[in-house]
């Protein structure tokens, strides 16, 4: 880069180019970096227009909002805590059932699989992205909620001595099918990420184990698990940030029951499912209208903040190991967008 | 590695079988992990072929409540349209803001500031993005209407963005910089050498970044949710309210009747073709011409 620069200093010296021929060169320039400063621009006044439109929900309720239990748009009350503890019981599930399986899949591929093996299945862990959030939705509803009902019932009875898992009666949909869904639909971005750092370890710190005499999983446990953890841990985070957002698969499969679900086999509801379940009644009612755009702001700056831990530890477990590594780690983040 | 298998032999047996499981338990984990996609393409298919009969492609849907309840044509149509506009925004903007980071901006601190934000976008979930067209395009009825396709089309839009700045900027930035560095050597202005040698040397990467990101929005549901509106009709119209095959099939799951209920299958079938395709040719583009 510093190379180039220095060419473009010289060209111009020497060649003495006219004001007139540089404009388009000025154009260009500032074109673009007018565009960068748009997107900023955009997303600052996205942020301050959210907050006008939920300001008098705020000023209602105050912390009620998050931490009031007791939704009720009939009577105009609007404590979400039901939303958020939702919002928190499903992606709890999704990070527990996902992440084990995300990085395993991704230490089967990058270790263990045939070299031949390796694009194919690292394609189809990722094409588990490619199907919408809908069809996530339609299945989890039609098919697997009701197929998993009776399993449900026999773990719930099963194990009745586990609070808030066992003991009560399973309905579907519940807390858990949308668990469930979401734990599928992080698992791409989560393996990616994780297939990406586990990339990043050095062939010397494996081969090195190897040498030592350990075995192919005491190699993973002692050379590239450590190496990887933070990366990992970040894609993990990203992961979260997804499944709290997740709207349209959560808003089918988690019954939209305004209350806390006694246990897992319970229907709720989450922050993103109520703005897509309440928005179209509430456009006419101004303080109904105001509560969904509030727990819009709740549910941004919840993802923002695990957002931002997660590029930490994104950038943290790739620092300087490979030159393109942060990039590489990022765009995988980028390409592996789950579908909404 | 044979060397590595052949050492085994030599070690305890505990160590030995604790390696075999586990080896075995990630094999098992990747295994479990494929289990959804085939079957959820297993039931797509079961449930959705058998309502891609006679004029299921060729008719709206209707709001009857008796006999047959119509097709997908209006979705489908809608689905292309908006995304179609989405795509004509979403990507010279992309590419324009990944040109910035790559040729102007570098490692300065605003440039720096607009990778961390774009990232941020990234993470911001897609109903979000709905909400703010809301508030700001489908309140203020801009443009006459309330609901219609272009804000939809905007929504999705800003959703695809980060996916496309994102990937651009990891293709420009594998361009060799002894390209950018011949050429101005030539005496080539800086756009000329940004038009004519950075963007066609990027090109197949920067195809199989769009194309990724037309096949993130063609799926997505929650942007187009209170922005596109709600009806059946095929239009051409964009400032008018269009259907798309994400809601037809988001309406159509909670509808009691069993037709209904089929077209969505179908509605899904045809969706997931449509995104399947389009990932394994953005695929194909990428791996044919690889830089490095």
């Amino acid at each position: 880069m510093e190379a180039s620069a220095t060419t473009v200093t010289a060209g111009r010296s020497v060649l003495e180019r006219s004001a007139a021929s540089r404009l388009p060169d000025r154009v260009l320039k500032w074109g673009l970096t007018g565009l960068a400063a748009a997107i900023l621009a955009l997303l600052a006044y996205f942020f301050i227009r959210l907050i006008g439109e939920s300001g008098s929900t705020f000023s209602t309720f105050g912390l009620n909002f998050v931490f009031g239990n007791d939704w009720d748009p009939s009577r105009s009350i609007y404590h979400g805590l039901p939303l958020v503890a939702g919002t928190l019981i499903t992606s709890a599930i999704a990070l527990l059932l996902g992440v084990p399986v995300a990085v395993a899949t991704a230490l089967y591929v990058n270790e263990l699989c045939p070299r031949r093996l390796r694009t194919p299945l690292a394609l189809l862990v990722d094409l588990l992205a490619a199907v919408p959030s809908v069809v996530y939705g339609l299945w989890g509803i039609l098919v697997l909620g009701p197929k998993l009902l009776p399993a449900e019932k026999w773990f719930a009875s099963t194990f009745s001595f586990i609070p808030f898992i066992g003991g009560g009666t399973p309905t579907t949909p519940n807390y858990f099918l949308a668990g469930l869904i979401l734990a599928i639909m992080i698992l791409p971005i989560v393996s990616a990420i994780s297939r990406e750092v586990i990339a990043t370890v050095p062939s010397e710190h494996k081969e090195a184990a190897l040498a030592l005499g350990a075995t192919r999983w005491e190699m993973i446990r002692m050379a590239v698990l450590p190496y990887a953890r933070p990366g990992i841990t970040g894609g993990a985070m990203l992961g979260l940030g997804r499944a709290i957002g997740e709207t349209i698969a959560v808003v089918l499969v988690i019954g939209n029951a305004p209350v806390i679900g006694a246990h897992i086999f319970n229907q709720g509801y989450t922050l993103a499912a109520v703005i897509a379940a309440e928005f179209g009644e509430a456009a006419n009612t101004p303080s109904h209208s105001s509560a969904l755009f509030a727990a819009g702001l709740v549910l941004f700056v919840l993802t923002l903040i695990v957002n931002i831990i997660a590029r930490w530890f994104v950038v943290r477990g790739s620092r300087g190991r490979r030159r393109t590594g942060g990039a590489a780690v990022e765009a995988a983040a980028a390409a592996v967008g789950e579908v909404g | 590695m044979s060397a590595v298998s052949r050492s085994l032999h030599q070690v305890s047996g505990r160590r030995r079988r604790t390696d075999k499981v586990m080896r075995s338990m990630l094999l098992a984990a990747t295994l479990i992990a494929l289990v959804p996609l085939v079957l959820v393409v297993y039931f797509l298919i079961k449930q959705g072929i058998g309502s891609w009969a006679g004029s299921f492609f060729s008719t709206d849907p209707n709001g009857n409540f008796f006999g047959s309840p119509g097709g997908i044509k209006s979705a489908i149509f809608g689905s292309l349209e908006m995304i179609g506009l989405a795509t004509l925004i979403a990507i010279p903007i992309g590419i324009g803001v990944a040109l910035y980071l790559v040729e102007y901006g570098k490692q300065s601190p605003f440039a720096n500031v607009v990778r961390y934000f774009i990232d941020v976008m990234t993470g911001v979930p897609s109903i979000m993005f709905g909400l703010f067209i809301f508030i700001v395009l489908v309140v203020a009825k801009v443009g006459g209407s309330s609901y219609a396709a272009w804000k939809g089309s905007i929504a999705v839009s800003l959703l695809m963005l980060p996916v496309v700045t994102r990937s651009a900027e990891v293709v420009l930035l594998l361009v060799p910089d002894s390209l950018r560095e011949a050429a101005l050597a030539l005496g080539a202005p800086r756009w000329r050498v940004v038009a004519r040698v950075v963007l066609p040397t990027a090109l197949p990467g920067l195809v199989t970044g769009s194309l990724l990101a037309v096949a993130r929005g063609l799926g997505e549901t929650a942007p187009l949710l209170f922005t596109a509106g709600a009806t059946f009709v095929t239009t051409a119209n964009l400032n008018q309210q269009m259907n798309s095959l994400p809601l037809q099939i988001y309406t159509d799951i909670t509808n009691p009747r069993q037709a209904v209920i089929d077209r969505a299958w179908g509605a899904a079938l045809a969706l997931v073709a449509i995104i399947l395709i389009l990932n394994l040719v953005a695929r194909t583009v990428s791996r044919r011409s690889r830089m490095a």
